[in-house]
């Protein structure tokens, strides 16, 4: 990665412009033609310095319902949880975290009211208590992560 | 705020007027822009309608929030962001907004929420996602977080993640 991939990085989290040769205005700004900006993106995504290029959606403003849900699974039942819960395909992420809580996914629902359900039937499947921890308030400024 | 006031607000607030033509837009964008010289020309022609509807459309969900932002999405374990921590807080229900604000400014921290208690067991109210390169970065970054709660810091704890057992994107169909 060189000073042209990090700028592209650095600059391009957001602000890509919605008009009709958008990757042209993109590159003047960063001093590139708009060939040179595609190519440079198209290896940056390839070899997965990007994960992706485009709009990022606001999850609940599509529509759907989320949350934010932990277990404390002893660990000798952990793999059997860890299969149930995922066996959900309401469970969208699920991550192992080191602590007593040591279960947290994220529940992704189109009906609001699924999220309830959702988590009843995953203690009633696993024996062990889901933890809600719904989003109240988002502080949110987006992370910018240098290159 | 309760929990119950806000997930009604949430759901009042959902979905504001997407309607079929907005959601294959989302469909045909969620992997990304193709990346040629006229993209939103591109997706126009895949979805059967002109380029200045799309460019409309993606337009009014960026100025309603539907859209966050429009660029790059780095995969931050490849730019050696290899630490994640979530970091939860026990600060004060009256002042969690300008501390959840304060704390959502820094340049460290990509989320940072307002979620219920869970008592006893679980005391923390304040989530902060803190990124390093590794834990030491992380814990002197939480350090700073401290810092800047003072007294209002209450008891901390940050949590790593150790696996990844499932992971797929939020999707509409």
């Amino acid at each position: 990665m060189d000073a042209v991939d990090r700028a592209i990085v650095n600059r391009l989290q957001g602000g890509f412009p919605v008009c009709e040769r958008p990757y042209a205005e993109a590159a003047t700004k960063l001093g590139l033609t708009e060939d040179q900006l595609l190519r440079r993106l198209d290896v940056l995504l390839e070899n997965g310095t990007l994960t992706r290029f485009g709009p990022m959606y606001h999850a609940e403003r599509l529509g759907g319902a989320l949350t934010l849900a932990a277990m404390k699974v002893p660990a000798r039942d952990f793999e059997r949880v860890t299969e149930i819960v995922n066996r959900f395909p309401e469970v969208a992420h699920n991550y192992a975290r080191e602590h007593v809580f040591n279960m947290w996914f994220v529940l992704a629902t189109e009906a609001p009211e699924r999220i309830d359900e959702v988590i009843g039937e995953i203690e009633k499947a696993t024996g062990y208590r889901v933890y809600n921890m719904p989003k109240l308030e988002e502080f949110y400024v987006g992370l910018r992560f240098e290159a | 705020m309760t929990a119950a006031t806000a997930i009604r607000e949430q759901r009042a607030s959902a979905a504001p007027l997407l309607d079929a033509l907005d959601r294959r837009i989302i469909v045909a964008t969620q992997e990304g822009l193709p990346r040629v010289s006229r993209p939103y020309h591109a997706i126009a022609g895949q979805l059967g309608v002109s380029a200045g509807e799309v460019m409309e459309r993606l337009q009014r969900m960026l100025e309603a929030g539907v859209i966050r932002r429009i660029g790059a999405v780095p995969n931050h374990y490849a730019l050696g962001y290899q630490a994640n921590g979530m970091s939860v807080w026990d600060v004060p229900e009256e002042r969690i907004r300008e501390l959840g604000q304060r704390i959502g400014a820094l340049d460290f921290v990509s989320h940072s929420y307002h979620r219920p208690r869970c008592l006893p067991e679980w005391p923390y109210n304040l989530f902060a996602m803190v990124h390093g390169r590794d834990r030491t970065e992380v814990e002197a970054k939480v350090a700073q977080i401290a810092a800047l709660l003072g007294e209002a810091d209450r008891g901390h704890t940050v949590l790593y993640s150790t696996r990844i057992l499932k992971k797929t994107g939020l999707r509409i169909a």
